[in-house]
C-alpha cells in the first residue's frame, strides 16, 4: 500500500510543485499571482489541444507558451497597467474557466472534456516531467539564492526602488518573473492533461491553483519550500483516495469533504502556529512600481 | 588623483578592484568635465515642478542645492539621475548633448545618486546591496564571495567602517547612510549627488559624512549637495544654487552668505520667529518614575505646565514608546507613570479624555484619514462629543461651523471644510492636525517630529502653536530627530539612548556637542 501511496503522489505531485513555484518566481518578484489556477487551465487545455494535432511533447510546450501568453497579459495589467494584481489574478481565473469552456464547445462540440490523446511516454513507471518537478526545485532554489538573476529578483520584491535606482529595468525583470510563473502554472497544468489523464476535462485544474498559491505561502516563498509544502498537500490528497479506495467504511464516518479540506485546514494550521513575522511576504509584494512615485 | 585614492590599498586587495580603478581612470580622463543641466522643466499633471533650470556642475565642486520642500531640488537631480525624465531641456557633458533616461545612463556617465529615502534591501547583506545590478560572476553564477571582498575594499579605500557581510536592516540609520554612499563610489562615479543625507544622522555622523565627503571632493569628486540645513550648506559647499517654487532663483558663494541671507533668498522675504520667552513653569503634569515598557528602562522624567521638554536621541532609542506611553498606545511594563493626576497605564480614549492631545509622527498613518473631509477628520477622536455630534447622531451644521472656525484661526488653505483632506498640502494637513488637538483644550501635548516635511512657512506655524500653547500654560512633550529643531524649541532636553535617559539639559545648558555625545551613547551627563 506504500508503494502505491508513493505511486500516486508522484503522479499527482508535480502539477502543484510546478504551479507553487511559479507562483513563487513571481509573487518574490513583487507581483502577486493569483492568477496561477488560470494559468494551469490554460496550459491543460493547450496540451491536450495542441497534442491532437502533433506529438505530445511538443503539446506540452504549446501548454507551457499558453500559460506564459496568460502570465503576460497579467503581467501587463499588473506592471504596465498598475492595476490591482488580486482583482487581475482572479479576472484571468474567471476568463480562463470561461474561455475553456467556450473552446470545448466550439472546438470538440463537447462540454466535457477533449477527445482523448496520446500520453507522455513513461520513464520509470512515471512521465518525465515527474522527474523534471523532482529536479526542478533545486534548479530554480540555486537560479534564486545563486546567481545575479536571483539576486535582483529578491531585492525587486523587496524594494524595486533599490533595484531602479542601480540602474535595473524594475519592469523588465518584474515581466520576466510573471510570465515564467505562467510558463510553470502552464506546466502543472499540461501535466495534468498529458500525463495524470489523457484528455483536458472541464473541470481542471480543480482549485489546484489555489493550492500552488497555499503551498508557496506555506513554503514560504522559498522554491524548496514551495515544493515541500505541494509535496505535502499531493501526498494529503493521495492518502485521501487511498484511504477512501482501500478503507471505504471510513467515509462513512467522516464525510469525504473533511477529507477533502484536510491540507487546506493543515495550512490554515501551521500559517496560524507560526510566530508572527516568520512567514513574511516580499515587502513590495503587490504594489505596483511607478518610478515617478514622489 | 588616481595615485592619491589608491595609496593606503592592500596590494592584494588591488587586484580586485580593477574595475573600480578603471572606472577612476576614465573619471580621471574627464578630469576638466562640466556637467550642465540646461533649461529643464518637468510638470507632474497640474504642478509644476521645475521650470527652466539650469545649473552647471564643474569637476571637484562641491554644489549645495537650497530650498523649501517642493522647491524642486529633489526633482532636478532626479532629473540628472534619470529617475524623471524632464518634459524640457537637455543635459550635457563639456557641451555635448547626452541622453539620460535610467539610473543606469546615469551611472554609465558616472553619475551616483543617495537618495533622502533609502534604495536599499533590507533583507540583503551590505556586499549584496552594492554590487546589485553588477554582480561579480563566476561561471554565471553570483559571486557572493568576490562580491563581499570587493566591497571590502571599496570601504577600506574610502574610509567607510562597514560589515559587507551585515544584513542592512540590522544597520543604523548612519550606517545604511554609508552603505548608500559606498554603492555610488563602488560604481566609479565621478559626481556623487546627496539628497538630504543628514536629515537622520547625529551630529558626530554628520561630521563625518562630510569629513569623508570633501575629502573625495578633494580628490577630483564632483558632490551636489542638497539640503535645507542652511548651516552646513555654508560650511561644505564650494557654490551655493538656491531653488525657490521650481526655478534656480540665485547662485551664491559661501563666503558671501549668511543663513539669514540665505533663508531670504529661499522663501523670499520671511520674519524670523522670535526667541521663545522665558518659561513659566507650573504644577506637575507628567511623572515618569523608573518606568519600564517595551524598550524604555528605568525613565524617570516630570514635565509641567507652561514648558517644553525636548526628547532628543537617534532613532529608535525608544522615543516612538515613550510617546506611545503617554498617550495611551502602549501599557507600563513597571514603574509610576502619572499624567495629568492620574496614575497608571493610559489606553487612548482615557489620554483623551484626562487631557492628553497627540501630534503623532506618522501624520497619514495615526492623524488623519485621506479619504474623508476635512471636517469629518476634525472630528476624528472627538466625533463623539460637542459640536461634533448630536446624542448619537452627527451633528453636521455644528461639524461644520467648528471646522470653519478652526481652518480660520490655523489658517489651513484652501478653506474647503468639505474638501477631500487629501488634497491639501502637507503643510496644511499638519496645521489642521494641531489645530485639532489644540482645539480639544489639553494639558499635555506629545508632538513627534511634528514639523518633518513641511515647508519653512507651515514649520514656523506649526512651532509658533507649540510655544503659544506653551505660554497659555500647556505642557509639551516634543520628540524629534531633527536636533536643531528640539534646541530652537525646547526649555529642557531629555536625550534617550536604547531605552534609557542618557543626558538631561537645562535651556542655558544646551550644547550640541555634548547632546550630541549622549544621542550615541558616548558620554553620559
Amino acid at each position: 500500500m506504500l508503494l502505491a501511496l508513493l505511486d500516486s503522489v508522484l503522479d499527482a505531485a508535480p502539477a502543484l510543485v510546478f504551479a507553487a513555484i511559479g507562483a513563487t518566481l513571481s509573487e518574490r518578484a513583487g507581483v502577486v499571482n493569483v492568477g496561477v489556477e488560470g494559468m494551469m487551465r490554460a496550459g491543460a487545455f493547450g496540451a491536450a489541444a495542441a497534442s491532437i494535432l502533433m506529438p505530445t511533447p511538443l503539446g506540452v510546450l504549446v501548454g507551457v507558451a499558453a500559460g506564459a501568453l496568460v502570465a503576460a497579459l497579467h503581467a501587463w495589467l499588473c506592471i504596465h497597467g498598475r492595476s490591482d494584481q488580486v482583482v487581475s489574478g482572479m479576472a484571468i481565473n474567471l476568463v480562463m474557466l470561461a474561455l475553456g469552456q467556450f473552446l470545448l464547445e466550439a472546438a470538440f462540440s463537447s462540454p466535457a472534456g477533449t477527445p482523448p490523446i496520446e500520453q507522455l511516454p513513461k520513464w520509470l513507471g512515471h512521465s518525465p516531467l515527474t522527474w523534471l518537478a523532482i529536479v526542478l526545485p533545486f534548479v530554480v532554489h540555486f537560479a534564486v539564492t545563486r546567481t545575479p538573476w536571483g539576486l535582483r529578483l529578491r531585492a525587486v520584491g523587496e524594494k524595486p526602488q533599490a533595484v531602479a535606482a542601480m540602474g535595473v529595468r524594475v519592469t523588465r525583470l518584474r515581466f520576466g518573473a510573471v510570465v515564467l510563473s505562467g510558463a510553470l502554472a502552464g506546466l502543472g497544468g499540461a501535466q495534468l492533461s498529458t500525463a495524470v489523464l489523457d484528455r483536458f476535462e472541464n473541470h481542471m485544474p480543480a482549485g489546484l491553483g489555489f493550492m500552488a498559491v497555499a503551498a508557496m505561502v506555506f513554503g514560504r516563498w522559498t522554491p524548496l519550500g514551495a515544493a515541500g509544502a505541494a509535496l505535502f498537500f499531493a501526498f494529503g490528497n493521495a492518502l485521501r483516495i487511498s484511504l477512501s479506495s482501500s478503507a471505504p467504511g471510513l467515509l462513512e464516518v467522516i464525510p469525504q469533504g473533511v477529507l477533502l479540506a484536510l491540507p487546506y485546514a493543515l495550512t490554515l494550521v501551521v500559517l496560524a502556529l507560526q510566530k508572527p513575522g516568520a512567514s513574511r511576504a516580499p515587502a513590495a509584494l503587490g504594489q505596483a512600481y511607478d518610478p515617478e512615485l514622489r | 588623483m588616481k595615485e592619491a585614492i589608491a595609496c593606503g590599498v592592500a596590494p592584494a586587495v588591488k587586484s580586485k578592484t580593477r574595475e573600480i580603478d578603471s572606472a577612476r581612470v576614465r573619471a580621471g580622463d574627464r578630469f576638466d568635465m562640466t556637467i550642465a543641466l540646461r533649461h529643464i522643466s518637468k510638470r507632474f499633471g497640474t504642478q509644476v515642478a521645475l521650470d527652466d533650470v539650469s545649473l552647471e556642475l564643474e569637476r571637484g565642486e562641491r554644489v549645495a542645492l537650497v530650498g523649501e520642500n517642493g522647491a524642486g531640488k529633489s526633482s532636478l537631480m532626479n532629473v540628472l539621475y534619470g529617475l524623471y525624465a524632464a518634459d524640457a531641456g537637455d543635459v550635457a557633458i563639456d557641451g555635448a548633448p547626452i541622453r539620460i533616461r535610467t539610473p543606469a545612463d546615469a551611472l554609465t556617465r558616472g553619475i551616483g545618486m543617495v537618495h533622502q529615502h533609502f534604495t536599499l534591501v533590507g533583507t540583503l547583506s551590505v556586499a549584496e546591496n552594492v554590487v546589485l545590478g553588477k554582480e561579480p560572476t563566476r561561471f554565471g553564477t553570483f559571486d557572493l564571495p568576490r562580491a563581499v571582498s570587493e566591497v571590502q575594499a571599496t570601504c577600506r579605500r574610502f574610509g567607510f567602517d562597514l560589515d559587507p557581510r551585515a544584513r542592512v536592516d540590522t544597520l543604523t540609520v548612519g550606517s545604511q547612510q554609508k552603505v548608500e554612499i559606498v554603492k555610488a563610489l563602488h560604481r566609479g562615479v565621478s559626481t556623487l549627488i546627496l539628497d538630504e543625507p543628514t536629515a537622520v544622522l547625529t551630529p558626530q555622523e554628520a561630521d563625518e559624512l562630510f569629513a569623508v565627503t570633501r575629502k573625495l571632493s578633494d580628490e577630483g569628486l564632483t558632490v551636489v549637495l542638497i539640503s535645507h540645513k542652511l548651516r552646513e550648506v555654508l560650511t561644505f559647499a564650494t557654490r551655493i544654487a538656491v531653488m525657490r517654487r521650481g526655478k534656480k532663483v540665485a547662485e551664491v558663494k559661501p563666503s558671501e552668505s549668511t543663513p539669514e541671507s540665505l533663508a531670504e533668498l529661499m522663501v523670499g522675504t520671511r520674519t524670523p520667529p522670535p526667541a521663545p520667552p522665558q518659561a513659566m513653569p507650573g504644577e506637575l503634569v507628567v511623572t515618569l518614575e523608573q518606568l519600564s515598557a517595551g524598550p524604555l528602562r528605568d525613565v524617570s522624567l516630570d514635565v509641567r505646565a507652561g514648558e517644553i521638554l525636548g526628547i532628543a536621541g537617534v532613532d529608535g532609542n525608544g522615543q516612538r514608546e515613550l510617546a506611545e506611553v503617554l498617550t495611551g498606545l502602549r501599557s507600563v511594563d513597571a514603574g509610576v507613570l502619572r499624567v495629568a493626576g492620574r496614575t497608571g497605564s493610559l489606553t487612548p480614549r482615557i489620554a483623551r479624555e484626562i487631557g492628553v492631545a497627540h501630534i503623532p509622527e506618522d501624520r497619514l498613518k495615526h492623524a488623519v484619514v485621506t479619504d474623508f473631509t476635512v471636517g469629518e477628520n476634525v472630528s476624528l477622536g472627538r466625533h463623539r462629543h460637542a459640536p461634533f455630534a448630536n446624542g448619537a447622531r452627527i451633528d453636521f451644521a455644528g461639524r461644520l461651523d467648528r471646522t470653519r472656525t478652526l481652518m480660520e484661526s490655523h489658517d489651513v488653505r484652501p478653506r474647503e471644510p468639505q474638501l477631500r483632506l487629501g488634497a491639501l498640502s502637507g503643510g496644511n494637513q499638519q496645521k489642521l492636525v494641531v489645530g485639532r488637538e489644540l482645539d480639544a483644550n489639553p494639558k499635555l501635548l506629545v508632538a513627534v517630529q511634528p514639523t518633518r516635511g513641511l515647508d519653512l512657512a507651515a514649520v514656523d506655524a506649526v512651532r509658533s502653536r507649540l510655544l503659544d500653547f506653551r505660554a497659555k500654560g500647556g505642557a509639551v512633550v516634543l520628540v524629534s530627530l531633527d536636533l536643531e529643531e528640539v534646541l530652537a524649541l525646547a526649555d529642557r532636553v531629555v536625550v534617550l539612548y536604547e531605552g534609557k535617559v542618557s543626558g538631561a539639559f537645562m535651556r542655558a545648558q544646551f550644547d550640541e556637542r555634548l547632546i550630541g555625545k549622549c544621542m550615541l551613547g558616548v558620554r553620559d551627563a
